[in-house]
């Protein structure tokens, strides 16, 4: 979760506690929850509430409820993030679950895990195709399952500063090795400017490039989990940036501070990669930058190809004990990809779509990115080449870990690969202290 | 005879009191930049968009901030009203009464206090849960009204202001329980309840987990919880800085109105003492 929030505040541990306990508790209750597939057609007007944390939603909704007076949803903007992630999954143990929730989509594994929302495949048959397999992936974990539909995404690519990648003669990046060069040519040029930034802090920005490169941290099968944090292509993807900082030609300090925004805004760091989203963040954080950034694809790691990853996004979900599976399926169905609905997802929530469809009828700009007239449709071709992997349950702790390690490793200019080696064995142990089998 | 000023005490307080004051004082400032101005200007540079600030923080989604205001409002007042009533008769109680089990009750209600309420929330919403009451104005109001420090001050101040002598005078002379409880004992206590009063309001103002936990319809939410979700707005939508910072300097306002209003009773608090001791 990007814009500065405390990530390991004392809150997120608490209520991560709860979680815990009520992961523990699911082996014992698992029975509960199979009346989802029973649960008889709705007949009188049924009421909804939906937790997220989308701007507008309330009025978005009031489109719906106009139209279907016998399914009235009623939003409650609970905040994003982890804790807010915490929250659903303590109510569900209370039996106070909202019947939809949005999840982020490296949270919902955990909301499975818990047995906190529903499969939903049967209610939402006929929604796959409106959605790219690299999203519908995210919802399915890689399973039968569908927990959930796509609503935001977040493929990723690389912002750049037009004006003064001109001034130090870069070209922009096709591929990481022109990355690395471009990182070098410009801190020798002048060592106060960084070419790009590594952060630390935002395991899920690390996650989105390792999913570029085709890494695979977790899979599971049957009730096994598999976990691949260090497989060879995260591994490469470590060593590049374990490279570029030991030489010290990659900015490291925290993102999302106000030093940052400094950085962007007195032109010390000319690029950034990061998400479609990107432009909402720079237009309220660097304002005064407005015209000079575009976006290109991230560079690749073989020329020729055109991958990218995810950073951010979430789904909505049913909650396992909703009592009103089949009409809550109905609105999700309609405002995830139904053209109307989608439009205004993307005008009063102003988020990236994830349904392709409405990914490929935005056309406008961002007024922040107005110089490039293409930024919609180059985002949807980037959005067609980004591949997720399937996430486990215990992300936080991974991306706690990769804070650690990988925030010491910046420290002593040490191996990254040896990092991203403890970040594994953290994630795994973590894994099996909360019950889960993992395959060795 | 005049005292010394100590040069290290005012030091150390002066600089304590900058580090406390430093914060709300940038608060203050930043609530007078806008959008734009926030990350680009000098950190206690004063910017031009304070009534912009507020314009926009009344509009946003139909001035709900109002709404969690009130609610707040609400939350503290009843709250700490109702927390200060059963302190007051449990202190009182244990104070001047002796009966089985006091010190029993008084050694459970210290242990209490060894327990930071931030633990107990997570218990509290699960078995206010299961009684039906999570997500209603009660399951805030209800866990902040025992508050075992607040018994614990109110018995000290009960033992040191009310003279044994006195209520037996008063017994004597025919006086009933509740007339000694009304007529003599609390009016002797009232410089004390305000103190748990206000410590019970600013603790209940500020709150953040109980509420967080317990509330699901965001119409319910204190002041601390809404601008919350107005920081946490997920990855994809920039976080409503501005309006977090204006409301956050609006949100502390009253407890400064407050303070200032109830600092009298402090002092014939402190005076009386002087002269008793």
């Amino acid at each position: 979760m990007p814009y500065g929030l405390p990530r390991r505040s004392a809150l997120g541990l608490l209520l991560g506690a709860a979680g815990a306990v009520a992961l523990g508790g699911v082996a014992a209750c698992s029975s509960d929850d199979d009346k989802s597939a029973t649960t008889p057609e709705e007949t009188g007007p049924v009421e909804l509430t939906y937790w997220t944390w989308a701007p507008n939603m309330d009025k978005i909704v009031e489109v719906w409820n106009k139209a279907n007076p016998n399914i009235k949803v009623t939003i409650s903007n609970q905040g994003g993030g982890n804790e807010s992630a915490a929250k659903f999954l303590t109510a569900a143990k209370a039996g106070n679950a909202p019947d939809i929730m949005q999840a982020e989509y490296q949270m919902l594994p955990s909301f499975v895990a818990a047995e906190a929302v529903a499969d939903i495949k049967s209610l939402v048959s006929g929604a796959k195709p409106a959605f790219s397999d690299g999203l519908w992936g995210l919802v399915t974990l890689g399973t039968d399952a569908v927990y959930g539909l796509p609503q935001d995404s977040g493929p990723m690519g690389l912002f750049y500063r037009v004006d003064l990648l001109e001034k130090y003669g870069v070209a922009v990046p096709k591929t990481w090795d022109e990355y690395a060069a471009a990182a070098r040519k410009v801190h020798a040029a002048d060592k106060s400017v960084y070419f790009g930034g590594f952060s630390n802090k935002d395991g899920g920005w690390f996650a989105g490039l390792s999913q570029q490169a085709g890494g695979q941290w977790w899979s599971i099968a049957g009730d096994t989990w598999k976990v691949g944090i260090n497989d060879a292509a995260t591994t490469k993807v470590a060593d590049f940036w374990g490279g570029l900082v030991k030489d010290g030609v990659v900015d490291t300090q925290a993102w999302w501070s106000n030093e940052w925004n400094a950085a962007f805004t007195n032109g010390k760091l000319l690029t950034w990669c990061s998400a479609v989203w990107a432009p909402g963040v720079l237009s309220s954080n660097v304002p005064s930058t407005k015209g000079k950034w575009a976006m290109a694809p991230l560079p690749q790691w073989n020329a020729g190809e055109s991958f990218s990853g995810f950073w951010g996004g979430s789904a909505a979900s049913i909650s396992a004990s909703s009592k009103h599976k089949s009409a809550a399926a109905k609105f999700l169905t309609w405002l995830n990809t139904d053209p109307a609905a989608v439009d205004l997802l993307v005008k009063q929530a102003q988020v990236y779509p994830a349904a392709t469809a409405g990914q490929s009828s935005l056309s406008t700009p961002p007024e922040y990115f107005s110089n490039q007239a293409s930024f919609w449709s180059d985002a949807a071709a980037i959005s067609s080449g980004a591949r997720g992997f399937t996430f486990g349950p215990d992300v936080n702790a991974a991306y706690t870990a990769y804070e650690d390690s990988f925030g010491k490793a910046i420290q002593a200019k040490s191996s990254f690969t040896d990092a991203l080696t403890s970040v594994q064995q953290a994630t795994i142990a973590d894994m099996t202290k909360a019950g889960f089998k993992v395959a060795s | 005879m005049r005292r010394r000023i100590g040069l290290t005490p005012t030091v150390l307080l002066l600089l304590g009191a900058v580090y406390s004051l430093l914060p709300v004082a940038w608060v203050l400032v930043a609530a007078t930049k806008s959008r734009a101005e926030l990350f680009s200007s000098n950190a206690f540079q004063p910017g031009t968009g304070l009534w912009d600030n507020l314009v926009e923080l009344s509009n946003h989604r139909d001035g709900i901030f109002w709404r969690w205001t009130l609610n707040t409002a609400l939350y503290a007042g009843v709250g700490a009203l109702l927390s200060t009533m059963v302190s007051a008769l449990s202190g009182y109680t244990l104070a001047k009464f002796s009966f089985r089990g006091r010190n029993l009750i008084f050694n459970l209600l210290i242990g209490g206090i060894l327990v930071p309420a931030v633990v107990l929330a997570i218990p509290q919403y699960l078995l206010l849960a299961k009684i039906g009451l999570a997500n209603t104005y009660w399951s805030v109001l209800l866990p902040g009204i025992l508050h075992p420090y607040s018994i614990y001050l109110a018995r000290v101040y009960a033992g040191a202001a009310i003279p044994d002598s006195m209520l037996e005078a008063a017994r004597i002379d025919g006086a009933g329980e509740f007339r000694l409880l009304n007529r003599i004992a609390m009016p002797m206590m009232v410089p004390g309840l305000v103190t748990i009063f206000l410590f019970q309001f600013v603790a209940i103002w500020n709150n953040f987990l109980l509420p967080f936990i317990m509330l699901a319809d965001d119409t319910k939410f204190p002041l601390t919880v809404g601008l919350y979700t107005w920081l946490a707005t997920g990855a994809n939508q920039p976080a409503l800085y501005t309006l977090v910072i204006t409301g956050a300097l609006l949100s502390i306002i009253p407890l400064i109105a407050l303070f200032l209003t109830m600092q009298r009773y402090w002092r014939t608090d402190l005076t009386s003492g002087a002269v008793k001791g």
